[in-house]
């Protein structure tokens, strides 16, 4: 350090930074390369918690078990945006000024790299003695060697960009001296791969705007409307109005479920047929890994179960209940869990039914549990409850859920909450007269996501320019190459031929050498 | 013969021939460190090279058999499970070595190569294991094929770069005198590193084209998703900081070998740990 240290605000007469010049300064800053590296590094490491800890829009309900477990730990995490670290305040923030950072590297990198291509290649240096490695022979044509080595360079897959000219030497000696230069390849892919990279980011956060993704559950045989009511879940872009949905019709025919006798899952397809807008009808298959796509939205096959129909009849014998209900997977063999609320009953007290499905039924310790996810044994265990199902009060509940507060369940003399089993076709009788419950049928369900975005195609075109992008970077080098060919005497001409790179490169010196060969006419 | 028994004793073959090479390659490099250091003659040749060379080269073609044996074995590409991905991985790592060693003098990986190999293939068929199955509905895309088998290349090409990188690191030890100068492992690293990041730009391209027919989203935030990125973030920010001043050289190294730490990570910690939507990658 200096002694006679300046300070710039001690000085009267000192120019102060403005309000331009302290916006210039920031801009500095955050062009910067190391602050690019800095923030390159923060978003790699800020990213990670959003794997480890539960997050909203991927887990909701892991957040909220995730909530409960950690009384006090999860209010401050989530206060802090790490139960959603992907739409938080400071990862956006760091995203955001990345590509401040890379905008500001690209445009006048892109401006420099314009005029640096109409500009010839710069003159080989008045010295080349203090290059490494280079080669110097002996030749007889100065011309002649500089073009067949200028011929050399301009072959190959990314030829160089040469320039010859005639010069002298600081001592007067007539000379011919080429210089050629590889880096333009490697600084249009560098380019292009950061303009893919922001145009990535740019389009996916559109996307997330306009784009909209819904679940819908069908049973077979039934079909759902493309509009909010028709979903289970709907999740708007944050720009995105729900009125712009195109009300097509998906119905699904039959799905068609494929187990390994081990059984782990080994096909799933959905029959089924779409009513577009425009009164085409489309009879198609879903897969996992193929959607059907019908008026700019994407339909996937996102999950699948049993629907059990079943018929309940009040005290009195009237059909209080009769569909097919949706029971929730909850393992590999689809022990599936399902909920039946019979609000409608034209005698005595409200009923609900809390039952799982066993497809495979089997006894094991006295504990029924299903082996197998295909019907081969189906059978539900299930609980009656009586009382008030609580729909009246206006608050949307859970259709999975059976709230129990204000209900008693129907127990066995003992006071054990009574567990009945069903098998398909069978009537089960309720005791103290509350009417019975009857299994019509087996069918299955499909689980569908909706998802339309419509910047998916600019997505794919911003994936394929980074890709070639960064592609592009790897055929070319940042080589330099300079040759001069000198008279040295009467009818002695030398050629000297140098390379540099700022990178080590093993490959120069052969280079070198090549070159020289092919200026003597070897090769 | 079943295919299962050729592939399991083939890769156990394998196994333990690289453990041969690596002594032999390990042997061969001591002694030329030794004679470095004492600035006589480098020996050029030993029967030690000899033994680790033709070893690595038995065990690839007995660990190519073994893994063609189980694609045959399951009836798809070997590539389904960690157990799979795993002994396809390893193959790569060795495939990439070779590949070098045609190229240049890169003995002084051998022992590197050959360990990273078998201490894979030694802790994949006695602890990842599965025995066949058929690909699930989630895997049954001709994806599998491109996203992960391009994944594992980059995964084995990494691989090889972090070797070198490790050398690189600890090159002033006079042990490591077996290795060509910093300057040389630097650049040598670099060029790996930089196509293990083409390699992955693509992979994680790849794999959002197939996250968009599979799920319905090209990207989504899954833990899998997360850790490739941050992978990347990590190899673009060595590759970065190859070039800013205050931190090419050994600063720049350190990030490769934290990026390769995030491969492991994302290859152990996310598929047996995180529950996430790539979770039949699992044992």
């Amino acid at each position: 350090m200096s002694p006679s240290r300046l300070d710039n605000y001690a000085v009267a007469d000192a120019p102060r930074l403005g309000v331009r010049g302290w916006a210039r300064w920031v801009w500095r800053q955050v062009t910067s390369m190391r602050l690019a590296l800095v923030l390159l590094l923060l978003v790699g490491l800020a990213a990670i918690p959003g794997s480890l800890l539960p997050q909203r829009p991927q887990s909701p309900g892991q957040v909220t078990r995730f909530l409960t477990d950690n009384p006090q730990l999860g209010p401050v995490l989530d206060a802090a945006g790490f139960l959603d670290v992907f739409n938080s305040a400071w990862f956006t923030a760091i995203y955001v000024l990345l590509v401040l950072s890379l905008v500001g590297c690209i445009v006048p990198r892109t401006f420099h790299y314009a005029r640096a291509m109409r500009a010839p290649v710069a003159p080989v240096p008045r010295s080349l003695a203090r290059y490494s490695p280079q080669v110097s022979v002996p030749v007889t044509d100065a011309q002649g060697a500089l073009e067949a080595i200028a011929g050399r360079l301009r072959q190959g897959f990314v030829p160089y960009r040469v320039r010859i000219e005639q010069r002298s030497t600081s001592r007067g000696v007539p000379q011919w001296a080429l210089s050629a230069e590889h880096n333009y390849v490697r600084e249009a892919g560098n380019l292009l791969f950061h303009i893919g990279i922001v145009a990535l980011i740019v389009v996916f956060a559109v996307g997330s705007f306009i784009s909209y993704r819904g679940q819908a559950v069908v049973v077979e045989g039934r079909s759902f409307v493309n509009a909010v009511a028709g979903y289970d879940a709907f999740e708007p872009g944050r720009a995105f109005n729900p009125e712009w949905l195109p009300p097509f019709t998906i119905g699904l025919t039959a799905l068609e479920a494929e187990f390994s006798p081990s059984g782990a899952p080994a096909d799933f397809t959905a029959a089924v047929s779409g009513l577009a807008v425009d009164g085409t009808v489309v009879e198609d298959l879903i897969k996992v890994n193929a959607p059907l796509s019908i008026d700019g939205a994407q339909i996937f096959l996102a999950g699948n179960g049993y629907a059990p129909a079943l018929t309940i009849r009040d005290g009195a014998g009237e059909i209080a209940f009769s569909g097919a209900v949706p029971f929730l997977p909850q393992d590999a063999a689809y022990t599936s869990d399902g909920v039946i609320k019979v609000p409608d009953v034209s005698l005595g007290e409200q009923l609900g039914i809390r039952a799982t499905l066993l497809p495979t039924a089997a006894v094991v310790n006295t504990v029924p549990i299903s082996l197998y996810p295909q019907p081969t044994n189906p059978v539900i265990v299930f609980q009656v409850f009586v009382g008030d199902l609580g729909l009246d009060d206006g608050i949307p509940q859970n259709v999975y859920v059976l709230q129990t507060d204000a209900m008693e369940p129907i127990r066995e003399d003992s006071g054990e909450i009574t567990t009945f089993f069903i098998s398909p076709g069978e009537t089960v009788t309720l005791p103290d007269g509350l009417g019975d419950v009857t299994w019509d049928a087996l069918p299955r369900f499909a689980a569908f996501d909706v998802r339309a975005d419509p910047t998916l195609g600019w997505l794919l075109a911003a994936a394929i320019i980074t890709m070639v992008g960064i592609a592009v970077t790897l055929v070319g080098t940042q080589r330099k190459i300079w040759a001069t060919a000198t008279a040295t005497g009467e009818e002695e001409v030398t050629l000297v031929v140098a390379a540099y790179s700022p990178h080590f490169d093993g490959a120069l010196k052969d280079m070198c050498d090549g070159l020289a060969s092919v200026g003597k006419g070897d090769s | 013969m079943t295919a299962q028994a050729l592939s399991v004793y083939s890769l156990w073959g394998a196994t333990s021939l690289y453990v041969i090479s690596m002594l032999g390659y390990a042997f061969h490099a001591a002694r030329v460190a030794d004679a470095r250091g004492r600035s006589v003659d480098v020996p050029t040749s030993s029967r030690s090279l000899g033994i680790g060379r033709a070893t690595v080269i038995v065990g690839a073609v007995l660990h190519l058999v073994g893994v063609v044996a189980r694609g045959v074995e399951a009836g798809h590409v070997p590539w389904s499970s960690m157990y799979e991905y795993t002994i396809t991985g390893s193959l790569v790592v060795i495939a990439v070595f070779l590949v070098l060693a045609r190229r240049r003098d890169a003995h002084f990986l051998g022992a590197f190569a050959t360990g990273i190999a078998s201490l894979s293939l030694g802790l994949a068929l006695p602890l990842l294991y599965s025995a066949s199955d058929q690909l699930q509905p989630a895997l049954q895309s001709y994806w599998l094929v491109v996203h992960v088998s391009i994944a594992i290349l980059a995964t084995g090409i990494f691989a090889i770069g972090f070797a070198v990188t490790v050398i690189q690191l600890l090159r002033r030890s006079p042990r490591l005198n077996f290795a060509p100068p910093e300057e040389e492992l630097e650049a040598m690293a670099f060029r790996l590193h930089a196509f293990g990041f083409v390699l992955w730009t693509f992979t994680v391209i790849a794999g959002a084209i197939w996250a968009n027919e599979a799920w319905g989203r090209p990207w989504g935030w899954d833990p899998k998703e997360v850790w490739s990125f941050v992978i990347w973030a990590l190899y673009a920010g060595y590759l970065h900081a190859r070039t800013t001043r205050g931190w090419a050289g050994r600063r720049a190294a350190w990030l490769s070998v934290a990026g390769f730490a995030a491969l492991i990570i994302n290859f152990t910690v996310v598929n047996l740990v995180i529950q996430g939507l790539h979770s039949y990658a699992g044992v």
